[in-house]
């Protein structure tokens, strides 16, 4: 069975998704937000070893070509991740759904569910369809959290066993989509309209960093746009305001944080627009 | 009734004067400590041999520790009164008759409340509040009958002076136990304590979640494991005072407690520790529980004159007593370094599997002694995880994981817990604080009760870190009293201080958040 590179798995997550849910996150991203609060999730390790050298744990090791985790004697330091030239972390294990499935099980019968995120996890769709099968099989919940960039349409079996989706819309207007994450937004904004219609929409975020792009044109065209498809399915609007930690240096000083009063005026306008569950955080 | 020495006498003297001129004390506290230090005096109760030297030392000596209860017990430890047969029948002592509406019925329950005794001289359970008020609730529109339940537990709040004090809701849904968890979760008080018993068959998941919304606003409800306690205890238990499993209409006698790590001091290695120590303090406690047990029933008359056994809101034949115990953790970590090892309570299987043993020892021992007043328990005590007292040092709550030492993932915790458990139907629980972000997703805490009890937990607490209302070990304080409390100003419940004394020995303000 195909691996893939897996960053980190939270037995309990109460952030990702409803109720209590193992968080499965994968590396690698084909999207570079410049806000992205976790970018070392970004790139995918390409065994260079500068790293094992800061290790001061012994986590890391240079094994024949490649750098091995220990996660064992990981301290979490972070030191990896502050001397990676490609803005990587090297902490990753390469797993089968298999694998997964069992480090997801020791948390039955605590949670509903599991999150598969990233990164962006729909870089790795076979896998993804895999691991939700076994879920299945043990009664467990499926929710991706995604940037939206894999066409859900052309992996109908993937959809079939994901319970819902919880997208990003980094910015409604292409031009801006491109701005804040270097990608066309085309297929996004198809996936959060058919995946809508399917019901399978459980969540679409905006993380608001006033400047960037137009906040306020966003978030009432997602709103707008998506209000005849609640009869399908209950669509929570999550807006985030925009933090600098993990930030990369050159981004964050061009970023701002909105004001409570900027993200309760677009809570107030995804409200108006029909959308009534909206969370700020 | 025995002598004492003077000095004796001389040196209460003094502390009932200290007691009187006390200015962080409100009068009724110090009424309380007057009565206690009175009582401190009599000696009536033939103690058993070697009691003296396990009981009367200092913390870190201490193997059987008796809370206080004092020497010529005058009433049981925890009372619980029948309040559904008063709301049917009202009391001729108390000249009420049935509630007609639900103005009189709160206006009963208050009345009532003013005449329960117990170890700390306020009522310990206050009722199961939704099914003694469901039948009242429609007489009023639900903004009017929220006004009267808000009135009714500030009502409690400021006259029921002490945190012990219980109501039950649940396991079915109702009408009134939204309106009291609702309106707990507005006025934010401490007082009473609340557990909602939960049984994910009976409960419907939106009255667990109104009981989650409140506890991350005010520490309460608790969550019991409703199929464990009614496997033990029968459909008529209660959950009283901190945690504890009784019988409806019944109560215990009393509580006394095992100090397992200083008993684990005394021993040589884990095998002197199991055939001689522990056996040892285990009869002598029991055998004093005993005498305690026969005093009240005999020759207190506590049964044959209060109001409540003689109208038949309390039976005699419906009590059990709590056998305690406290720092097992400390002890097995000191059996294991005196056998040269080095792994700890909560991190390593083998102390773990210690830790069950010792469990599983006190619990066959438990279930050898009969007392011939325990008929309603099967002639035993019960085994209760008694959460500790303000003045314990190095001494963690029944079986559980020392603050600061918790394991890093909740998951590793819960399933340590689910070793112990199952081993006290008279009461122990563990106590999570939960990042604030859960306001958002009490499902999370939803998923973790129901996963919980599956395992066979029984009893478990949350409280959201941003809290003012906080869960001290079992009972609940407010943060901002304990400030008031160290500035030396006077505080409403008797309970901050105790939370006083458990934040700065006991560091509870130091839990793992979740």
């Amino acid at each position: 069975m195909k691996r893939v590179p897996v960053n980190k798995i939270i037995p309990f997550s109460s952030v990702d998704g409803p109720g209590n849910r193992t968080a499965v996150f994968l590396q690698g991203c084909n999207f570079d937000c410049r806000y992205c609060h976790n970018p070392e999730t970004r790139n995918v390790c390409r065994d260079c070893g500068e790293c094992v050298k800061s290790c001061p744990s012994g986590a890391l090791k240079l094994g024949e070509s490649r750098v091995v985790f220990e996660p064992a004697a990981c301290v979490s330091c972070d030191a990896c991740i502050h001397i990676c030239r490609y803005g990587c972390s090297p902490r990753i294990r390469n797993m089968t759904p298999e694998e997964v499935m069992e480090a997801v099980q020791k948390q039955v019968p605590f949670i509903r569910g599991i999150t598969v995120s990233g990164g962006e996890c729909t870089l790795y769709p076979e896998f993804l369809t895999d691991l939700f099968v076994l879920c299945k099989k043990e009664g467990l919940g499926t929710l991706i959290d995604s940037n939206g960039t894999l066409d859900f349409s052309e992996y109908p079996e993937l959809t079939a066993v994901t319970d819902g989706v919880m997208l990003d819309i980094k910015a409604w207007d292409d031009e801006e989509h491109k701005k804040v994450t270097g990608v066309s937004g085309v297929v996004v904004r198809k996936n959060a309209l058919e995946l809508a219609s399917a019901g399978k929409l459980l969540e679409v975020r905006t993380v608001v960093v006033p400047g960037l792009f137009d906040c306020e044109e966003t978030v009432r065209e997602t709103a707008r746009q998506l209000r005849p498809y609640l009869a399908y399915g209950n669509i929570r609007y999550k807006l985030i305001r925009y933090r600098k930690i993990g930030v990369r240096e050159q981004y964050a000083v061009v970023c701002r944080s909105p004001s409570e009063e900027m993200m309760e005026r677009l809570a107030d306008i995804v409200r108006s627009e029909g959308l009534d569950d909206v969370i700020v955080i | 009734m025995r002598d004492i020495e003077m000095s004796r006498v001389n040196a209460t003297r003094e502390e009932m004067f200290e007691t009187v001129k006390s200015p962080t004390l409100t009068h009724e506290q110090k009424l309380t400590t007057m009565t206690n230090l009175a009582d401190s005096l009599l000696e009536v109760l033939k103690l058993p041999k070697g009691l003296d030297e396990l009981l009367n030392q200092p913390i870190d000596k201490q193997c059987i520790c008796d809370l206080a209860e004092g020497h010529a017990p005058l009433r049981p430890r925890y009372i619980i009164p029948d309040y559904a047969k008063f709301m049917r029948e009202g009391s001729k002592f108390l000249q009420l008759e049935p509630p007609k509406d639900l103005y009189e019925a709160l206006n009963c329950l208050q009345i009532f409340y003013r005449h329960v005794p117990s170890v700390t001289n306020f009522p310990v359970y206050v009722g199961a509040l939704d099914e003694l008020l469901e039948p009242f609730i429609d007489d009023v529109d639900e903004a009017q009958a929220k006004k009267l339940i808000k009135l009714f537990l500030t009502q409690m709040d400021r006259t029921i002076l002490d945190s012990f004090s219980h109501a039950n809701v649940g396991p079915k849904a109702t009408k009134a136990g939204r309106i009291i968890l609702e309106a707990e979760a507005e006025l934010e008080h401490a007082v009473p304590n609340i557990t909602m018993k939960y049984d994910e068959s009976i409960t419907p998941d939106d009255f667990a979640i109104c009981g989650i919304r409140a506890a991350l606003h005010s520490a309460k409800p608790s969550f019991a494991n409703h199929s464990m306690f009614k496997g033990e205890l029968d459909e008529d238990y209660v959950i009283a005072s901190c945690y504890n499993g009784l019988k409806l209409g019944g109560g215990s006698y009393t509580l006394v407690r095992l100090i397992l790590g200083n008993i684990a001091k005394r021993a040589d290695n884990v095998e002197d520790f199991k055939k001689n120590q522990l056996p040892y303090v285990c009869q002598i406690m029991a055998e004093y529980m005993d005498e305690r047990i026969r005093f009240e029933v005999e020759e207190s008359g506590f049964f044959e004159n209060n109001f409540l056994a003689k109208e038949g809101f309390i039976k005699r034949e419906r009590f059990t007593a709590m056998f305690g115990m406290v720092g097992l953790a400390e002890c097995v970590n000191i059996l294991m370094e005196k056998e040269g090892k080095t792994g700890r309570f909560g991190h390593d299987k083998e102390a773990d599997k210690l830790g069950v043993e010792i469990m599983e020892q006190i619990d066959a021992f438990n279930k050898q002694h009969v007392n011939p007043y325990c008929e309603i328990t099967g002639g035993h005590f019960l085994l209760h995880a008694q959460v500790g007292i303000a003045s314990d040092l190095n001494v963690s709550p029944g079986t559980r994981i020392p603050i600061g030492e918790e394991p890093e993932e909740l998951l590793e915790h819960l399933r340590h817990c689910s070793h112990f458990h199952k081993y006290f139907p008279s009461g122990t629980g563990d106590i999570f604080p939960i990042d604030m972000t859960v306001h958002k997703n009490p499902e999370f805490v939803l998923d973790i009760i129901k996963g919980a009890f599956k395992e066979n937990l029984r009893y478990l607490s949350f409280y959201s870190s941003d809290s003012d209302v906080i869960r001290i070990t079992g009972y609940l304080v407010k943060r901002s009293e304990i400030e008031k409390l160290e500035k030396g100003q006077n505080v409403l419940q008797d309970t901050t201080a105790l939370g006083m004394g458990a934040k700065h020995n006991g560091k509870i303000l130091e839990r793992k958040i979740r």
